[in-house]
């Protein structure tokens, strides 16, 4: 379990994390959302003990990463922004040092590095000079180090940046595979991520949390949630059918497609039945008709919004 | 192997993973060899000693030393390794030694090399080898003193050529710290027990008497409490300049 309590992380004047408090279980896999200099990769440094913290505590199992840093660190595994690694030396090389670094000798090392190698398909690569690989099999690498050591804590910032469809979708499944009985955070801006491998969202700005939740119940804040989308075949006042039903509670037509409204439900409550109701009753001339979970991005824009037009 | 060995091997394995070993050891020995015999008149003297070879070292060390340790943070700074390293379960004094004996074997190395030159001098006549064994060990622990300036000098900064330049300066205060040149700026008012303070602190106090065979256990002590002096004070410029 990783406690963070009142952290606060200040450079000179500045505040980078504010009073920052929460908890991760084991088995959950932890979104940690926010717009670019929110602190969530400052967070992600006080919680791996590269950063020191101003203020407050990070303790992962009971072992405090200031107190006693090396016992907290060896539950960790960590991929830092960017997924730096000593570009000179093989893949191999590299690994073998961490494996090295991280307790493994004789035998163990090459067992364990085999094992990464394979876990993260690095095969094809491992003789090469880490400088001359693609950012793909470098983050690659990055994550081969990550989990050598079967880590309980897994902190993974941004691991699918800068990666093309396939290599996201390689790495998200891998994460969901790491995921069963470990603490995974991953920072991210691309929120598709939070509902394809996050069982829990945390989304900061300005260093403080400003929603936490389930994916779903994040998007249960969204006024799209529950909201049904149209798309008609001609034009149709269809605004003019709904003025007297009180469950709606306005309806948005689509400035790029064609004939398509999106009526929007009062507080988020179900209104499909009722629309399509009305839909028959009144003949729409229906080509498409479905209902929105809600969007995460309308949550995050928000939540996050306001706290920037502070400034 | 304890975590120092391993980041120890890392590191000394990464220097011969380049050029960069290489040639900085062609140059040093080009060097030396120039210094030794055009400049240092090695033949002309007649003598069968090495004088000529080791009072270079400190002028010499003052340009080579800094290129090898500019890198050994400033390049972790830059390219972020910096922050894999110290999230490892290592300690920060295992990372800052590991790392300058590293740099320091490698000018080790490329001391040994120049043993064709101790072979020469023994061709040639019969040296005291007991003094050119001092000699030596007393240059590399000087090139040591050197290293362990820029081991904190290149934890100041993410460029290495800000590295190279603090350092080369700071060396060079440092050659020069006994000599005449700086002892005289000195005003008479200034007290005579902080000149002789300063003075010795100078490396070429300390290294000239090494250089001519007089194995004084003070000297090896004053290079040996630099170091450390050195660094700790990387260990401590890492700490608080990691975050920028």
């Amino acid at each position: 379990m990783i406690e963070i309590r009142n952290l606060t992380k200040k450079f000179d004047q500045f505040t980078a994390i504010d009073d920052l408090s929460f908890n991760v279980k084991e088995g959950e896999v932890l979104g940690f959302l926010g717009p670019n200099g929110a602190g969530k990769s400052t967070t992600m440094k006080v919680i791996t003990g590269f950063l020191s913290p101003t203020a407050g505590s990070v303790i992962i199992d009971g072992y405090d990463i200031t107190k006693n840093p090396i016992e907290a660190k060896s539950l960790i595994g960590y991929l830092p922004e960017g997924a730096p690694c000593y570009g000179d030396m093989t893949t191999i090389d590299f690994l073998n040092f961490i494996a090295k670094v991280r307790g493994y000798r004789g035998d163990a090392i090459r067992e364990r590095v085999q094992y990464v190698v394979d876990e993260v398909d690095l095969s094809s690569v491992c003789q090469q000079t880490i400088d001359t690989l693609s950012k793909g099999f470098r983050r690659r690498v990055g994550l081969a180090q990550a989990i050598m050591h079967d880590p309980k804590v897994l902190i993974l910032d941004e691991p699918t940046d800068g990666l093309d469809p396939n290599q996201k979708h390689h790495v998200r499944k891998l994460i969901k595979s790491l995921s069963r009985d470990k603490i995974v955070v991953i920072s991210t801006h691309i929120l598709e991520e939070v509902t394809a491998v996050c069982t829990r969202a945390i989304i900061i700005a300005k260093g403080k949390i400003v929603a936490d939740g389930t994916p779903s119940e994040l998007e249960a804040q969204s006024k799209y949630h529950h909201a049904v989308s149209v798309r008609l075949t001609d034009d149709y006042d269809l605004a003019a059918d709904l003025v007297d039903v009180p469950e709606v509670i306005s309806v948005e037509k689509d400035s790029e497609v064609e004939h398509t409204f999106t009526i929007l439900a009062r507080e988020g409550k179900p209104i499909f039945s009722r629309i399509s109701e009305i839909a028959q009753s009144k003949q729409w001339p229906v080509t498409e008709f479905h209902v929105s979970r809600g969007e995460l991005e309308d949550v995050f824009r928000n939540v996050t919004q306001p706290a920037e037009g502070v400034q | 192997m304890g975590n120092l060995g391993i980041i120890f091997k890392r590191e000394l394995l990464a220097y011969f993973a380049t050029p960069l070993a290489y040639i900085f050891i062609v140059i040093f020995l080009i060097s030396n060899g120039i210094f030794t015999f055009d400049l240092g008149g090695f033949y002309l003297r007649g003598q069968a000693d090495l004088l000529p070879f080791f009072s270079f070292h400190p002028w010499l060390y003052l340009f080579m030393v800094p290129a090898i340790a500019m890198n050994l943070w400033a390049d972790e700074r830059k390219t972020g390794t910096i922050e894999l390293l110290l999230t490892l379960p290592i300690k920060l004094s295992d990372a800052v030694i590991g790392k300058y004996l590293a740099a320091w074997v490698l000018t080790g190395i490329a001391l040994l090399l120049t043993f064709p030159i101790w072979i020469t001098v023994n061709y040639l006549g019969d040296p005291d080898n007991g003094v050119i064994l001092a000699a030596y060990i007393g240059s590399w622990f000087m090139a040591g003193g050197f290293l362990a300036i820029g081991s904190c000098m290149s934890a100041c900064t993410k460029n290495s050529v800000i590295a190279f330049i603090l350092t080369v300066s700071l060396c060079f205060l440092f050659v020069i710290m006994g000599s005449p040149i700086l002892l005289d700026v000195f005003p008479d008012w200034v007290p005579q027990i902080v000149v002789d303070a300063f003075s010795a602190m100078g490396f070429l106090t300390h290294f000239d008497s090494i250089a001519k065979g007089v194995l004084d256990i003070r000297d090896f002590l004053f290079f040996s409490v630099f170091i450390a002096a050195w660094l700790l004070a990387s260990a401590i410029v890492i700490e608080i300049k990691k975050a920028n």
